[in-house]
């Protein structure tokens, strides 16, 4: 229910010129710790909006409270708008509504999929999630099984896949 | 160098400070505890789960102890608070400061606070206060991850072999004496409650027992009789377990005053 109404924030909207702009800006600067997706792709870019103040303030959330690549994520950012000229711009925090793997992006999606880890389940799937399978990311089989709910990074869970046998990262639905 | 809980509640934003200090005290020792199991844990898998955990924790944490400190307006900023006081002065609560023990009193610890942190984060998140709001429905969501990490080993532990049963109940005995301050109401409670910016704790208390007696029920394992309970770690009265964590934990801080990465 709170996916939708941000999700709209982020994507819908006419844009201004300076917002499209930092927008496709912004889909060029890396997640640090999975690097095929951008931070656009990973829906922690809440909003770009030209405010009062004339300047453009961009929000960013943060996925999960303690993750190690947010700090590196606001230094890329602000480096990355520095860089093209946007150093007026406004980076701020926005906590409220948290963030949630639903805002993983439909492009996003297909990238973590191709890099071998396993997607979150869509939105619209959102409701079952618990009880949906995890297709492997290598075979495309069903039949896997969860290893650990943790893994290597605080966005991703450790399973298995019993066709071909490898062992896969599943990004966790929060 | 008095506990701030230790003063009355005073006026609303020192009763608040107080209030989302022993938040992020809590947090912040919880996490460093479970830090330790970094390298030490039973299996690969559980290491990893343990400091996942602790980096959430440390993370609400930071969001906890910065708020704090944008409210005492005096200048302490998340590392001030963390690195820069005594035992006396931390306000968590006693539970988190236990040490690790075995696995089991890890898990038991772990499940407790778990379940406490469900029904504080769930009432904080209406919070008139919308900072303290949005900290809270971030954390919810973890805490709920955590719970459900917590509470499946809690019953492969309890409704497992004779050995992890008998240690996991050893485990509910030797912690169930810490539980009586979980939501135990003092002057604090009441005045940030009373303003609408933080749950009522006897409500939260009947649900968080509720929970925990099914989990009980099925791990296989028995509710202790309740406990006197004689620390007070939420107004800066702590086992001698405190002290020793912060050695640790503001070494650095301590001995290279103002050491940055």
């Amino acid at each position: 229910m709170s996916a939708a109404a941000p999700s709209a924030e982020a994507g819908g909207g006419v844009r201004t010129a300076a917002e499209q702009g930092v927008w496709d800006l912004l889909s060029g600067v890396p997640d640090p710790e999975i690097p095929v997706l951008s931070i656009v792709d990973l829906g922690i870019v809440r909003y770009v909006r030209s405010g009062p103040d004339r300047r453009l303030h961009i929000g960013i959330t943060p996925t999960y409270s303690g993750c190690p690549a947010t700090e590196a994520i606001r230094a890329a950012t602000r480096a990355a708008l520095d860089a093209a000229g946007y150093r007026e711009a406004c980076l701020e925090e926005v906590l409220s509504p948290p963030w949630t793997s639903d805002w993983v992006t439909p492009a996003g999606r297909a990238k973590l999929a191709a890099f071998g880890i396993a997607p979150p389940p869509s939105a619209a799937d959102a409701g079952r999630r618990a009880s949906a399978p995890v297709g492997c990311p290598r075979c495309g089989s069903l039949a896997t099984e969860r290893i650990s709910e943790f893994g290597s990074t605080p966005c991703k869970a450790h399973y298995r896949c019993n066709s071909c046998h490898e062992p896969f990262d599943h990004f966790k639905c929060i | 160098m008095s506990a701030p809980a230790a003063a009355p509640a005073g006026t609303l934003p020192e009763a608040l400070f107080c209030y989302v200090l022993r938040l992020g005290d809590t947090s912040l020792v919880l996490g460093q505890r479970l830090g330790e199991w970094i390298g030490h844990a039973p299996a690969l898998e559980e290491d990893l789960a343990l400091a996942n955990l602790a980096l959430d924790l440390i993370g609400q944490a930071r969001l906890l102890l910065s708020y704090a400190g944008e409210i005492e307006a005096k200048g302490r900023d998340e590392d001030a608070l963390a690195y820069l006081r005594d035992a006396p002065e931390f306000v968590n609560l006693t539970l988190a400061e236990q040490p690790n023990g075995d696995f089991a009193h890890t898990i038991v610890r772990q499940w407790l606070i778990d379940a406490w942190q469900l029904e504080i984060y769930a009432g904080l998140a209406a919070s008139a206060d919308t900072r303290l709001a949005a900290i809270a429905a971030k954390a919810l969501k973890e805490t709920r991850y955590h719970y459900r990490f917590s509470s499946g080993w809690l019953v492969r532990l309890g409704d497992g072999t004779a050995e992890s049963q008998a240690r996991t109940q050893q485990a509910v005995g030797s912690l169930w004496r810490f539980t009586g301050e979980l939501f135990a109401s003092d002057e604090i409670d009441e005045r940030v409650a009373a303003a609408g910016l933080a749950p009522r704790l006897a409500a939260a208390a009947d649900r968080w027992g509720a929970r925990v007696e099914e989990d009980l029920r099925q791990a296989t394992l028995v509710r202790p009789e309740r406990q006197p309970y004689p620390w007070h770690g939420k107004r800066g009265v702590h086992t001698e377990h405190l002290g020793h964590l912060l050695g640790e934990m503001q070494h650095l801080q301590r001995s290279y005053p103002g050491a940055g990465w």
